[in-house]
């Protein structure tokens, strides 16, 4: 059975169809990105968060990587607002999208502002700008606002609409396939045999598999969200025997933020009702700002996190053993190794080749092949 | 603001073993430290045991009937 959410509760926000019509007065304008985080809110993938942090709340999280009554979190889920905005407490403030429509409320209960600096150091152990999560809270109005949110409209139908599911949708769904041990996949690529053996070795002693692609913003040269539900599609369909593996988007905006996000990422899934998660090798990070395990060392912090971490090495394809492996198991050399770069299978794709079959599935690669841009531009 | 504290008595005995084993076992800067993390342990533990929230009959068979469509089930 899938466990309890974090924090005990299931949140739910009041969900309307469609944006309200705006007329007029103080509002805040929210990002695409944002916008993710308020259907986040509205649905419990963030519980038992009911809104944006409050100052002690940031405070808590920034300092001791918990909330006030001591539940581990670890990013704070901030708002931000121009330097001009006022309100009163309690005020019921309209959040727009970048199209200037209505599309939540939130309660006000505060405005505060943290040093930057300090805040991205906290949460990335970084203030440099190169870093992409540490820019974005520099490109950010300082001024933050808290409060509750009352409703969120319901996001527009899109083509992931029928592979996205909310957490009381997939908990209701583990709970009729009967599966009581559920380990999350997060992924940010279409799967190469890597992906496929890691998912595997956990299924391998679990009821089901519970394959969670991320889909937001990417930047050049990443596999489109099309090209990535299109080749896990595939995957699924050759490879996974029936009833073991269940593939569902989310939309987030990833804050690279390494081991501090790869907690965050077992708390969403935990919301989900998994009840382990995989975490390989430099899990949520980007460039060389993080140690390669710095990911997985982060979970011994948090005896309380409701969600077991499967930690995984990097895997590669042996030509001595045949087969799939890593540094425990293979004691070949690395001139034996094929080792699953990015850029090298993009690289294939771009010049309309598909990678060899110990790199990736024919049936993914030929589903990719044919995908009209399966990489940003 | 950083979290507030308080004391816990336990046996001095007690607090000698435990000082004991933090500074030979190592990965915990103190007592408090070692005891913090057993006892958040022992806690969720405890809290997960709790009966799971229920949903609404009619919620399941709303949630079902979209699943049932979408070909999850």
């Amino acid at each position: 059975m899938p466990g309890q959410p974090h924090g005990g509760k299931l949140v739910h926000i009041r969900q309307e169809h469609g944006p309200k019509q705006f007329q007029g007065g103080i509002s805040i304008p929210v990002t695409a990105d944002s916008a993710k985080t308020l259907q986040n809110i509205a649905e419990g993938v963030l519980s038992p968060l009911t809104g944006y942090m409050t100052e002690d709340e940031c405070r808590h999280v920034m300092d001791e990587r918990r909330l006030p009554d001591d539940t581990p979190w670890t990013i704070p889920i901030l708002l931000h607002a121009p330097d001009s905005f006022k309100a009163g407490s309690g005020d019921e403030v309209p959040l727009l999208d970048p199209e200037g429509s209505w599309v939540a409320s939130l309660a006000f209960e505060e405005a505060y502002s943290v040093d930057r600096k300090e805040l991205a150091t906290k949460v990335f152990k970084t203030h440099d700008p190169s870093h992409p999560g540490v820019a974005n809270i520099y490109s950010q109005p300082p001024r933050i606002v808290a409060g509750r949110l009352l409703w969120v409209s319901k996001p527009p139908e899109s083509v992931f609409t029928p592979v996205t599911l909310s957490p009381k949708e997939t908990r209701i769904l583990f709970k009729e396939k009967g599966w009581r041990e559920i380990v999350a996949f997060q992924t940010r690529n279409a799967p190469h045999i890597g992906h496929e053996y890691v998912q595997k070795t956990a299924l391998a002693f679990a009821d089901g598999i519970f394959i969670n692609p991320v889909l937001g913003k990417k930047k050049a040269g990443d596999f489109t969200d099309e090209a990535i539900v299109a080749a896990y599609r595939a995957l699924m369909k050759a490879y996974y025997p029936a009833n073991t593996a269940v593939m569902s988007v989310l939309n987030y905006e990833m804050q690279y933020a390494g081991p501090r996000e790869a907690i965050h990422h077992a708390i969403m899934r935990k919301n989900f009702g998994c009840t382990h998660i995989a975490i390989g090798r430099d899990h949520a990070g980007v460039g060389n700002f993080y140690g390669p395990y710095e990911a997985q060392e982060i979970f011994k912090d948090f005896p309380d996190l409701g969600i077991t971490p499967l930690f995984f090495r990097e895997f590669f394809y042996c030509n001595k053993c045949q087969g799939m492996a890593n540094e425990k198991i293979c004691p070949h050399p690395v001139s034996e190794r094929l080792t699953f770069s990015g850029t090298k299978l993009r690289n294939m794709f771009q010049s309309g080749q598909a990678p060899p079959k110990e790199f990736m599935r024919p049936e993914v690669a030929e589903v990719i092949l044919r995908t009209e841009k399966p990489f940003v531009e | 603001m950083p979290s507030k504290y308080t004391t816990v008595s336990i046996p001095v005995s007690l607090h000698d073993r435990l000082q004991k084993l933090v500074q030979k076992k190592g990965g915990f800067k103190s007592v408090s430290d070692y005891a913090t993390y057993v006892l958040r342990e022992v806690v969720a533990m405890h809290e997960s045991d709790e009966v799971p929230e229920a949903f609404t009959s009619e919620d399941v068979e709303q949630i079902r009937s979209r699943l049932k469509a979408l070909g999850y089930l």
